[in-house]
């Protein structure tokens, strides 16, 4: 079969239709989006119907994902690493509930954090919930990993997780595929407790997710994915986790002198790390993400120090790996001939010229800078976020999807004067419906801001569930009508916005304004894909 | 055979789209490739770059080790000198010479000339304005290529090729345009390379 050209995120998209699922969940987010959208471009998804929209949030996409489970067909469902957070709810149990249908979670980590606010560890999850996680190093492994976790899900019973990196799933190589695989037919589990999750079925179940342990043991400690590389100098053994493992060739070109245990899925193979640990004088553990390898292996004390890594400090705790850290670890010398000139600045990302967003900002800052100390602005996860920066500095916060408006609240509860939530429509209906029913709810005067560009604008553009319906949802919230203000937000009109945010802003209860114009980028390509069709 | 380059540029330039060219001309010549991208926050108007590596042996790592790239690849001038010290001892630099100015602190004119002719191995050239010549600043990216066509060790011929089928489906009147921008490019760094 020919390769393909992928992104990681392709390879896993592509896997995962041709091992047959039924459907995909998620709510896009930086590395994770582009493997719906490869679904949701593919042929074959619109000729089989396959689930492919997107969900509200990581939360709703993971209980999609478990009904079609419950149902006996194949789901995959996939986010960032700080959505696994928003999903934890249904991701815990249903590890307790088991699956179905065969249930593949995939968990996009963000090292460095390029697109995110911190950098946690997937792995960590996989474990606290007693599963399998299969940790891909290339893109064809993407594939291969994926196609084959959905068979492991359905073997033990139980979801899977695939855990990818950034640098691995905006990376394109060649892949080649395997047999396509027909969709599962409808059916349902034979134990009708098994989804009920009581507490008397509940202890049940945890059990035999407790008694699968040793199978999942079993499987891993002979699985191909965890493969063993014999080397001659046993000063040194290496464990390489996932990705770290091409770091760590690019570096032995010529093959690595150090027997070196490579790791692709979890629970760790025991027995070839212990032969390992006793074999060689040290144990080098690679791994992107979280020393969670090293500090499984070299336990709280860690006698002798004969596991090092990230923890130990032969490489950084935090961010991500690459060719020259790793080479560092080993003492390896790196020849660097040119120094970047003095002349090159940074050039952070910044609001587009033209953005809506900007003309929000503009009023708002005008608004309240009166008011000084007395006022401050939650922001929350979006392109918005970049108000934060020059010129506009205009945001005080920004935790979490949806936070802007909890946040909001409970600093108005503490006795701030003007409290004010900027966030946008997608992450509106996200997270930030049921914190704005705790602000009704308690008639809190606050202000919140939903710049609304009718798409997820930082993801690429992707649908927004509230589109069009904003202000019938804050309605039947309970806002009160006469405060959810809508705005056109252009230069010409913003002597409008600053009176209409200020008239708001000192009403003392729940308002909303909503600052309405299409994202500048969406509307571009969609004008090129109409000129072109 | 090897080649390690870095393509360079502002968040909405457009370095992907040479990056799918090359890749697509390596792929036919049934070469290894890996390209690794720049999604999500940066493509705001923030620098982005794209590694992307060629070989006929398998490639591990998805990034390309400090001093052990063959070629940089800029649509912008300031760009191409940040990943000055990712470049080999034989490695080259083309780039685009006209400024993208989006921060208010960009250097000076003359501080980045001086910074740019300090390096020898190098095509600087204006991509927009032969592009231009060529038909349409549109095809500025091709421009940028084609001088880059003589350091990437594939057949020219690969790379028309790639041309024909990327832009295949918009028309033949953009292939043509987006080929002569192509040799424009071509024709300026042999120009340079002449001894």
């Amino acid at each position: 079969m020919n390769k393909l050209l992928l992104l990681g995120d392709e390879a896993v998209a592509q896997a995962a239709l041709d091992a047959g699922i039924s459907g995909v969940y998620a709510y896009p987010g930086t590395p994770s989006t582009e493997i719906t959208e490869y679904i949701q471009s593919s042929d074959k998804a619109q000729k089989e119907n396959i689930h492919r929209a997107w969900s509200a949030n990581e939360k709703t996409a993971m209980e999609a994902a478990m009904g079609m489970s419950f149902a006996g067909k194949r789901s995959m469902v996939c986010m960032k690493h700080v959505g696994v957070n928003v999903a934890a709810d249904p991701f815990m149990n249903s590890a307790i509930s088991g699956i179905v249908g065969g249930l593949v979670f995939v968990a996009a980590d963000d090292p460095s954090m390029h697109s995110s606010q911190n950098e946690q560890d997937s792995r960590f999850y996989g474990r606290f919930a007693m599963i399998p996680v299969l940790e891909p190093s290339n893109q064809q492994e993407a594939y291969d990993m994926a196609y084959q976790a959905f068979e492991l899900s359905e073997k033990l019973g139980f979801p899977v997780m695939l855990r990818i990196t950034t640098r691995l799933a905006h990376s394109r190589s060649g892949v080649i595929r395997r047999e396509e695989r027909a969709q599962n037919e409808l059916h349902f589990s034979d134990d009708p407790r098994q989804f009920v999750l009581l507490p008397v079925n509940a202890r049940q179940r945890y059990k035999r997710l407790l008694a699968a342990q040793q199978d999942m043991q079993a499987i891993s400690e002979a699985s191909s994915f965890n493969t063993f590389l014999p080397g001659k100098d046993m000063s040194k053994g290496i464990i390489a986790c996932g990705i770290a493992y091409n770091y760590l060739m690019e570096n032995f070109q010529d093959g690595c002198p150090y027997p070196v245990l490579k790791i692709g899925q979890y629970p760790l193979p025991k027995e070839a790390v212990a032969q390992l640990l006793e074999s060689c004088d040290q144990l080098v553990v690679l791994e992107e993400g979280y020393p969670l390898v090293e500090e499984m292996i070299g336990g709280l004390l860690n006698v002798g120090n004969k596991v090092t890594g990230r923890l130990s400090g032969i490489l950084p705790r935090d961010g991500e790996l690459n060719p020259d850290i790793v080479a560092a670890a080993f003492g390896l010398k790196t020849t660097k001939l040119y120094e970047k000139p003095e002349v090159v600045m940074p050039r952070p990302p910044a609001l587009c010229q033209g953005c809506g967003h900007r003309d929000m900002y503009d009023a708002l800052n005008a608004a309240i800078a009166d008011y000084g100390e007395r006022a401050k602005v939650f922001g929350d996860i979006g392109c918005y976020t970049l108000g934060y920066l020059p010129p506009f500095r205009a945001l005080h916060a920004c935790l979490d999807m949806g936070a802007s408006i909890t946040m909001a609240k409970g600093a108005a509860d503490a006795g701030l004067e003007y409290a004010v939530a900027v966030i946008g429509d997608s992450t509106f209906t996200h997270s930030g419906m049921t914190s704005l029913l705790d602000a009704v709810y308690e008639n809190t005067p606050i202000t919140v801001i939903i710049s609304d560009n009718e798409v997820a604008a930082m993801t690429g553009g992707q649908d927004s569930p509230g589109s069009g319906r904003l202000e019938a949802i804050c309605a039947g919230l309970g806002v009160e009508p006469e405060h959810i203000r809508s705005l056109l937000p252009l230069k010409k009109n913003h002597d409008e916005m600053v009176r209409v945010i200020k008239e708001e802003i000192n009403y003392p209860g729940v308002s909303v304004i909503i600052p309405r114009r299409a994202c500048i980028h969406t509307l571009k390509r969609k004008k090129t894909a109409s000129n072109e069709n | 055979m090897k080649i390690d380059i870095i393509l360079a540029g502002v968040g909405g330039q457009g370095i992907l789209s040479i990056a799918a060219v090359i890749g697509e001309a390596a792929l036919n010549q049934g070469l290894f490739m890996k390209q690794s991208e720049v999604h999500g926050m940066s493509q705001r108007g923030g620098d982005v770059q794209s590694n992307l590596r060629i070989s006929d042996q398998a490639i591990y790592s998805d990034l390309i080790p400090t001093g052990k790239a063959d070629l940089v690849l800029a649509l912008e001038p300031m760009e191409a000198l940040r990943y000055l010290s990712f470049l080999s001892v034989d490695g080259w630099l083309v780039s685009n010479s006209v400024p993208y100015v989006n921060i208010p602190n960009y250097p000076e004119e003359e501080k980045l000339q001086e910074s740019i002719s300090g390096f020898q191995r190098k095509v600087i050239l204006d991509v927009d304005s032969i592009a231009r010549e060529a038909g349409s600043v549109r095809a500025a990216n091709m421009v940028l290529l084609g001088a880059a066509s003589p350091f990437l060790q594939l057949d020219y011929s690969g790379l028309e090729q790639a041309v024909r089928h990327i832009f295949g489906r918009k028309g033949e009147t953009v292939v043509e345009l987006n080929l002569k921008a192509l040799s424009m490019g071509k024709a300026i760094a042999e120009q340079v390379l002449k001894p």
